[in-house]
């Protein structure tokens, strides 16, 4: 079995750690907000909990883990939720990426 | 949080009490290096739905007590150059200690 999983690192050695504040950018309030949602601190429509949030960021790989930041774990996490939920399938959210994708294609060259 | 019956309450403020050592999979609210380590109940927090339940996307009932356990720092942590008397508290359910 896994002993200790790579988010676990209470206790690891590890680099200095960073105590300043920083700017969140708007793509990662939108992602909190999103998360507030989902699992009903607001709008009253509970869609998960907050420990399936914590369960698919910690089933991430550790190379992804690592490299992504505290927003970007939450955003992979809560949609893995609502695919094991059923709230949205696999297919759908493939193809609604590569619609956002284009979209963003056009927008930095908007003349072929 | 608090639903259902009241649960069975096995520990009271001073019992000694030990971390369980397990490794199971999902999710775990009892950090590894807690696990295995002695310590003191310094308070009954009260009785939540079981986050490891949860996690799985069931509801967690009955409620698991939950305790904050006191542990000496340097019972924790090997070669830990610290005061003595520095302490570290985790808030632990009931169903991860032991007497």
């Amino acid at each position: 079995m896994i002993e200790r999983s790579h988010h676990d690192m209470g206790g690891q050695p590890a680099g200095k750690v960073r105590r300043t504040e920083h700017a969140y950018d708007d793509w990662e309030l939108r992602v909190d907000a999103m998360m507030m949602l989902l699992i009903g601190v607001v709008g009253g429509g509970k869609r998960m909990t907050v420990d399936e949030l914590r369960k698919n960021i910690e089933a991430l790989p550790p190379a992804d883990y690592d490299k992504m930041g505290y927003y970007d774990r939450w955003v992979i996490s809560l949609t893995q939720t609502m695919i094991q939920r059923g709230v949205i399938t696999t297919d759908e959210l493939a193809r609604k990426l590569a619609e956002v994708e284009n979209r963003g294609q056009g927008r930095i060259s908007p003349k072929k | 949080m608090k639903s259902g019956p009241d649960p069975d309450f096995l520990f009271s403020p001073g019992d000694r009490v030990r971390v369980r050592r397990a490794a199971p999979l999902g999710h775990i609210r009892t950090p590894f290096y807690i696990r295995g380590h002695a310590g003191v109940v310094e308070r009954v927090c009260g009785a939540f739905a079981n986050p490891e339940e949860l996690a799985q996307q069931r509801d967690g009932l009955p409620a698991q007590p939950l305790y904050r356990v006191r542990f000496r720092q340097k019972d924790v942590w090997p070669g830990y150059r610290g005061s003595a008397a520095d302490v570290i508290e985790l808030e632990i359910f009931q169903h991860w200690i032991e007497p």
